[in-house]
C-alpha cells in the first residue's frame, strides 16, 4: 500500500493495542495518516473507533484503568514520549457532541486554547486569530455580531462548527474529529461535511464515522475496523467498490453494525 | 376502593403533617417571642447590653458572636474543603486515596457536636492559652478564636461533601475538550471546572455557614461565655445558641424566657433562609446536569 | 502550515508542569492537615476512654462527689429509651412522607412538604429544643423524656423522609405497572412491591437518623434534661449519655471527667458502628435497575 511518499505519513501507528482493565478493544493495529488528507475511521458500534482517536492524542490516559502497548508516531517522534500538553495542541480533538465552554463567550471559545495555555496575545491577535478560525469553520458571517454572547444560544450545528473553530485556532497539524455529525440534523451535517472538504487544506483530517455514505463522499482514505482489528485500510474509491475482506463487503452491504 | 382512598389520605395527610409542623414551629416562634419584642422592639438587635437582672435584653453581643465565629470558621474551612472537593472529585474519583479521604471526613461528620466540644474544652483550649501567654494576652484559653477552630473541623465534611458533589457535577466532555487543546490539570481546574461550578460552591459555603450558625454544644462549651461585645478574637463571648444554652433553664420571668426565644426565633429565620436559597442553587446545578 | 501565534519557550513549558505538580502536591497537603484533627480527637478519646471502662462502667449508676468509680447505666438506658420513643414518632411520617413525595413529584402540596423538609433539617436543634420545651414541657410543668424524644423526632423527620424518598425514586415505574397490570391495587402495590424493594434504603435512613439524635444534646438540655438517677419514666427527667457528657464535662470533679471520657468513647464507637452498619446495609441489599 505505497500510496504516497514516505514524508507524507504524518501520523503512524505501530502495532497498537489498547485495553479498559483486562479487557482488550483494540488489537495489533497498524494504520498510517497521510499528510492533508481525509481518512475516514468505520466500524460497528463499540469495535473501538473512539478508542483509537483518543488515544492519538493520549485523551485516554484520563480515563481510569486504561493501558495500551504498541507506539504511535506524529512526524515521526513517539507521541508516548511526548509531553501530552504538547502533543494535545498539535492534534485538535472535536467531539461527538457539541461541547463549547458554557462559561466563556463565543470570542473566548474560539481563544480559549490560548488561555488555557497562558499564552498572551495582544488584541489585535485576538481578534486575528478569532476572525480567521471562524471563518475557517464557516461561521464567521452568522456570529459575528455577537461574538460577545455566551454561545449557548446558538445551534447545534453551529455549535459543532464553534468547537472546531476552537480547536482550529490553535492551530493544529491533525484535527479529529469522533462522529461530528451524528448529533445534527442532516443540514447542519451537510455543513460540515462540506466545512471537511476545505479544511484538509490546511489541517490533516482523521474522522470516526458509522454513515458508510457520508465517508464515501467526503474522504480520501477508509479505515474499517471490526472487533477490536484494522480489517481493511486504503483508498476510498476502493474500499468502497471492491472491498477485499469479506467483513468490509458485509458491513458495507448493512448486513451488521 | 375504600381502602385505596384511605391509603392515599393517609399520605397526603403525613405530608401536610409535616408541612405543618415547620408553619407551627416558625409560629410558636413567633407567639412567645411577642413579650420580648413588644418590650425592646428593635433595640434587641442593636443595643449591646444583656442584663436579664436590670431586665434589659439587647442581643447585639451574641449577633456579633454568632458572626465572628462562624465567618472565621469559614474562613479556616475554605481552603482545607475546596482542597478535599477538588481532590475527591477530580484527583482521586475512586480507589485507596480516595476511599481513605472520604472515610476520614465521614468519621469527622460522625464525632456529635458534645465530644467537639469535650475535646475542645480539654485539649484545644489549654493549647491555646499557652499561646496566649507567649503573646502577652490574656490567656482565657476559652473565647472565639478556639469557638471558631472547632467550628471549622465541624463544618469542613458538609462543606466538603457539597463541594465535591457539585464538583462532580461538571461534564466531562468539557474537561475533555480543554485537555483537547493541551491544557494540564491544573488549568482545567481553574479555567474550566472552577468558573462552572463557582455557584454550586458558593452555595455549599453558604449551606456550611448555616451550620456554623446553629451549631451550639461545642461552641457553649469553649467559647466562654461573656455577656459582653467580644474585643478581640481572643476574648470570650457567647453565641445566639449558646446564649440560649446556657440561659434557658434558669431564665426566670417572662420576658427574660421571651427574650431568648427571640434569639431562637432569629436563628430560625436566618437559617431557614440559607437553607432555602442554598438548597435552589444547588437543585439548578443538579437540573442543568 | 506555519505556526504564528502558539509560539511557546522550553522554559514555560516547564514553568507549566511544575505549576500542576505544585498545585496537586498542595492540594493533597491541605486535604491531610484537613484530617489531622480527627486523629488527635480519635486518639485523645481512645486512650482517656478505655482507660475508664469496664464492667462497672456499663452497670453501675453514677456516684457522688468524692466517691471513685461509679457508671453510667442510668444515661445508657436513657439513651435507649429516648431513641426508642422518638423512632416510634419520627418513622411512621417520616417514611409515608416520603412516598408521598416519591409518588407525586410535583404539586402544591408535594412543594411545599419538601421545602419544609429542608428547612426543618435546617433549623438549629437548639431551636428545636425550645419549641419542645414549649410543646411539651411548659403545659405539663416539668421536663420530660417524651418531650425530649418528640424534639429528636423532629431531626429524624427530614433524614428518613429524604432517604425515603430518594430510594423509591430509583424505583423504575415499570415495576409498578407489572403489578398494576396484575391487578394490585395502588395501596398493596406501595406496601407490598414498592416499600418492601426500597427496604434496605429506608432502614439505612433510619439508621443515619438514630446517629444523628444519638449524640444530640443541645435539643435535651431543656426537655429530658438529665437525671443522675436510673428513671424508666418516659414522662420524668432521662439522663442520656451526651447530656451526662456535658454535665460532667463542665463539672470540677476529675472523677467525672474520666467518666465522661468513657462516655464519649462508647457513643463515638456507637454512632460509627451505626455509619458503617448503614453503609454495609445499602452496599449488600441494594436492588440495582
Ligand atoms: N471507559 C471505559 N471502560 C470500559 N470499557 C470501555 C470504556 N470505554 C469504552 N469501553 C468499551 O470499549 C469498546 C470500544 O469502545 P469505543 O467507544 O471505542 O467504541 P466505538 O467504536 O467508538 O463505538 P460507537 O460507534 O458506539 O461510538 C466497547 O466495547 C466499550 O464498551
Ligand atoms: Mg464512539
Amino acid at each position: 500500500m505505497d500510496f504516497e511518499k514516505i514524508s507524507d505519513k504524518v501520523l503512524i501507528v505501530e502495532d497498537f493495542s489498547a485495553s479498559y482493565g483486562s479487557k482488550e478493544v483494540l488489537s495489533n493495529i497498524n494504520a498510517y495518516f497521510l499528510r492533508n488528507k481525509v481518512t475516514a475511521i468505520m466500524g460497528p458500534s463499540g469495535c473501538g473507533k473512539t478508542t483509537l482517536i483518543r488515544c492519538i492524542n493520549r485523551l485516554h490516559e484520563l480515563t481510569e484503568d486504561t493501558k495500551v502497548k504498541g507506539d504511535i508516531y506524529l512526524d515521526y517522534q513517539n507521541v508516548f514520549y511526548m509531553n501530552p500538553m504538547i502533543l494535545r495542541r498539535k492534534i485538535g480533538m472535536v467531539f461527538q457532541r457539541p461541547n463549547p465552554f458554557p462559561t466563556m463567550s463565543i470570542y473566548e471559545n474560539v481563544l480559549a486554547g490560548y488561555r488555557l495555555n497562558g499564552i498572551k496575545l495582544t488584541r489585535r491577535e485576538k481578534e486575528e486569530i478569532v476572525e480567521n478560525s471562524l471563518l475557517k469553520a464557516g461561521l464567521w458571517e452568522e456570529v459575528k455580531d455577537c461574538l460577545h454572547k455566551k454561545g449557548n444560544f446558538l445551534s447545534g450545528g453551529q455549535q459543532q462548527r464553534l468547537c472546531i473553530a476552537r480547536a482550529l485556532a490553535v492551530e493544529p497539524e491533525i484535527l479529529l474529529l469522533d462522529e461530528p455529525t451524528s448529533a445534527l440534523d442532516p443540514k447542519a451535517s451537510a455543513k460540515i461535511e462540506e466545512l471537511i472538504g476545505e479544511l484538509k487544506e490546511t489541517v490533516t483530517i482523521i474522522m470516526v464515522t458509522h454513515n458508510i455514505a457520508q465517508a464515501a463522499r467526503i474522504s480520501d482514505y477508509t479505515a474499517f475496523i471490526y472487533l477490536g482489528e484494522l480489517i481493511e485500510f486504503g483508498l476510498s474509491e476502493k474500499l468502497f467498490t471492491t472491498p477485499e475482506d469479506k467483513r468490509t463487503e458485509e458491513y458495507l452491504t448493512g448486513k451488521f453494525g | 376502593m375504600r381502602s385505596e382512598k384511605a391509603f392515599r389520605n393517609i399520605l397526603k395527610i403525613s405530608a401536610v403533617i409535616t408541612t405543618l409542623l415547620v408553619i407551627l414551629i416558625f409560629i410558636t416562634l413567633v407567639l412567645h417571642s411577642v413579650p420580648a419584642i413588644k418590650k425592646t422592639g428593635l433595640s434587641f438587635i442593636l443595643n449591646k447590653t444583656w442584663d436579664p437582672v436590670q431586665d434589659e435584653f439587647g442581643a447585639l453581643p451574641f449577633i456579633i458572636g454568632t458572626l465572628l465565629t462562624s465567618v472565621i470558621a469559614l474562613v479556616i474551612c475554605i481552603p482545607f474543603s475546596i482542597s478535599i472537593s477538588l481532590i475527591l472529585g477530580e484527583y482521586f474519583k475512586s480507589g485507596i486515596i480516595s476511599g481513605v479521604i472520604k472515610g476520614l471526613v465521614e468519621l469527622l461528620a460522625g464525632i456529635p457536636s458534645i465530644v467537639y466540644g469535650f475535646w475542645g474544652l480539654f485539649v484545644l483550649v489549654p493549647v491555646i492559652r499557652n499561646i496566649q501567654s507567649e503573646m502577652d494576652v490574656i490567656p482565657y484559653g476559652v473565647g472565639i478564636l478556639t469557638s471558631s477552630l472547632i467550628l471549622a473541623v465541624m463544618i469542613l465534611p458538609y462543606s466538603a461533601s457539597i463541594g465535591c458533589e457539585v464538583i462532580r457535577m461538571v461534564p466531562g466532555d468539557l474537561k475533555e475538550a480543554a485537555s483537547s487543546l493541551g491544557a494540564n490539570k491544573f488549568e482545567v481546574i481553574t479555567n474550566i471546572v472552577i468558573p462552572y461550578s463557582k455557584s454550586g460552591i458558593i452555595a455549599g459555603i453558604f449551606l456550611a455557614l448555616g451550620r456554623a450558625l446553629g451549631e451550639t454544644m461545642a461552641v457553649t462549651m469553649v467559647i466562654g461565655n461573656s455577656n459582653f461585645i467580644p474585643k478581640n478574637i481572643f476574648s470570650p463571648g457567647n453565641t445566639m445558641a449558646s446564649v440560649i444554652a446556657n440561659e434557658f433553664t434558669e431564665a426566670t420571668g417572662a420576658v427574660y424566657l421571651s427574650a431568648l426565644v427571640e434569639i431562637g426565633l432569629v436563628l430560625f429565620i436566618i437559617t431557614a433562609i440559607i437553607n432555602y436559597f442554598g438548597k435552589k442553587v444547588i437543585q439548578h446545578f443538579e437540573i442543568k446536569k | 502550515m506555519t505556526t504564528k501565534y502558539f509560539i511557546e519557550k522550553k522554559s514555560k513549558l516547564i514553568f507549566r508542569i511544575i505549576k500542576d505538580k505544585v498545585f496537586a502536591a498542595f492540594l493533597l497537603l491541605l486535604a491531610v492537615i484537613a484530617v489531622i484533627p480527627l486523629f488527635f480527637i480519635l486518639y485523645y478519646l481512645a486512650k482517656q476512654g478505655i482507660a475508664s471502662i469496664n464492667i462497672e462502667f456499663f452497670l453501675q449508676l453514677p456516684r457522688p462527689v468524692g466517691e471513685t468509680g461509679g457508671g453510667i447505666s442510668n444515661a445508657l438506658i436513657g439513651t435507649f429509651l429516648l431513641i426508642l420513643f422518638s423512632v416510634l414518632f419520627s418513622f411512621p411520617i417520616g417514611v409515608l412522607t416520603g412516598v408521598y413525595l416519591s409518588e407525586n413529584r410535583e404539586g402544591k402540596i408535594s412543594s411545599a412538604a419538601k421545602l419544609s423538609i429542608d428547612i426543618l433539617q435546617g433549623i438549629p436543634s437548639i431551636v428545636i429544643g425550645i419549641i419542645a420545651y414549649i410543646w411539651l414541657v411548659k403545659p405539663f410543668g416539668r421536663f420530660s423524656g417524651f418531650s425530649g424524644s418528640f424534639a429528636l423526632a423532629l431531626l429524624m423527620i427530614p433524614i428518613i423522609a429524604k432517604s425515603t424518598e430518594e430510594t423509591l425514586k430509583m424505583i423504575p415505574y415499570s415495576l409498578k405497572e407489572a403489578s398494576y397490570a396484575l391487578g394490585i391495587p395502588y395501596y398493596r402495590t406501595i406496601l407490598k412491591v414498592i416499600l418492601p424493594t426500597g427496604t434496605s434504603g429506608i432502614l439505612t435512613g433510619l439508621l443515619l437518623g438514630i446517629a444523628r439524635v444519638a449524640g444530640e444534646t443541645a435539643t435535651l438540655l431543656f426537655t429530658a434534661f438529665g437525671n443522675p438517677f436510673m428513671n424508666l419514666n418516659i414522662f420524668k427527667p432521662v439522663n442520656s449519655i451526651p447530656l451526662m457528657i456535658f454535665n460532667y464535662a463542665t463539672s470540677p470533679y476529675p472523677e467525672w471527667h474520666k467518666l465522661a471520657w468513657g462516655a464519649s468513647f462508647v457513643l463515638v464507637i456507637f454512632i460509627l458502628t451505626l455509619n458503617l452498619v448503614s453503609k454495609w446495609i445499602l452496599k449488600k441489599f441494594q436492588i440495582k435497575f
